[in-house]
């Protein structure tokens, strides 16, 4: 196997654990901003200098500079589409709960219910 | 009918909520007014308190649940048919005297006489949880495919949680108090069923399984779960 192809998919298993493991917390957060960094810093420098980022994916086993940013690309993709899907779900917990509060309290109490139901359905 | 193995002796018919005032009936709500009402009336001949979780329908379906005489809690938007459930739970545990909690399906699918048999069940035996089991006998038919899928939930559910059930993803089930407090149901949609057994076999509580019979009509099958919605299951289950 080809060195990029081993640190590629070593990459790709660890910001996937990273970004599923994410609780949120400043230091995952912290990460997502490192990777994201070094991913702009790439494309510029692969628009300034394109044979610097050549000779740098020739280094890893990478024919062009534009292929090792697309690999990049890949990765972040991948890492946007885990957050967000661990963001939506977060942010659905706290809808449910928020909606499920304001269910019970505008609800009538069980003992009111008690009250009400007699032992036939409700006329009204 | 009731081939319940607790309780062989059936039950007579019984003035409203003679036998069952410690009990709360959830039924999770969405747009099912058609048929609502007459669920509620049923389960209302045997069970005094019946608590409908309305989540966000755009129909009449609350309205019509509340007339026939059930408590109606509505979502104030849709949710999804897990967070309904885990709501009624909350309702019921608000209840002091709440000694079981009954979640049952509001399209009409379930025997209100097989809830019956399996409340008196779990107390004759002094259960946490009773699942219902549409594969425990023959009665209930089901087209070829949505069998196998079913079977295959059972077989992975079954793996997963060291439960040995034959039936993962019936709505019919019966919680004592302590069972329903230890439920925390996080998965809003579907994925709920598995999430229940899951917890189930997590805990140390004492289940077992019931045959019950469901029946399918023209009107539940084209409101069940399309085959294809056992993938987004999967993938809600695995992504946690």
């Amino acid at each position: 196997m080809l060195a990029i192809q081993v640190l590629l998919i070593a990459v790709v298993l660890v910001v996937g654990i990273v970004l599923v493991r994410s609780t949120a917390g400043a230091r995952h957060q912290a990460v997502r901003r490192l990777l994201l960094g070094a991913l702009v810093a790439l494309a510029v420098a692969s628009i300034l200098v394109p044979t610097a980022v050549t000779a740098a994916a020739n280094v890893v086993g990478v024919g062009r500079g534009a292929d090792l940013l697309l690999y990049g690309l890949v990765i972040a993709f991948l890492g946007f589409v885990v957050s967000s899907y661990r963001r939506a779900r977060h942010l659905e917990e706290t809808v449910t709960e928020l909606a499920r509060r304001l269910a019970l309290d505008e609800a009538p109490t069980p003992e009111q219910a008690r009250h009400h139901e007699g032992d036939g359905p409700v006329q009204d | 009918m009731t081939t319940s193995a607790a309780s062989p002796t059936p039950s007579p018919p019984r003035p409203a909520a003679a036998g069952f005032d410690d009990t709360w009936v959830v039924v999770p709500l969405f747009c099912e007014a058609t048929v609502i009402a007459g669920v509620v009336q049923g389960l209302r001949e045997q069970f005094a308190h019946v608590v409908c979780v309305d989540d966000g329908s755009t129909d009449a379906s609350a309205d019509e649940a509340e007339r026939a005489g059930a408590v109606v809690v509505r979502h104030a938007v849709n949710l999804g048919q897990g967070a309904a459930l885990q709501t009624g739970i909350a309702y019921a545990l608000r209840d002091p005297r709440t000694r079981s909690v009954v979640t049952f399906d509001a399209d009409g699918q379930h025997r209100v006489e097989d809830a019956a048999a399996m409340v008196r069940r779990l107390e004759d035996e002094d259960l946490d949880v009773v699942f219902g089991s549409r594969f425990l006998d023959r009665r209930t038919e089901l087209d070829r495919l949505k069998k196998v899928v079913l079977r295959a939930a059972v077989v992975y559910t079954n793996r997963t949680t060291g439960l040995r059930l034959t039936d993962a993803h019936n709505g019919l089930r019966v919680f004592s108090r302590r069972g329903a407090q230890t439920l925390r149901i996080r998965h809003n949609r579907m994925a709920h069923a598995s999430e229940i057994v899951h917890q189930v076999g997590r805990s140390d509580l004492r289940w077992a399984e019931q045959p019950v019979h469901v029946l399918y009509t023209d009107y539940s099958r084209s409101k069940g779960q399309s085959v294809l919605n056992s993938i987004n299951i999967l993938v809600e289950t695995l992504l946690g």
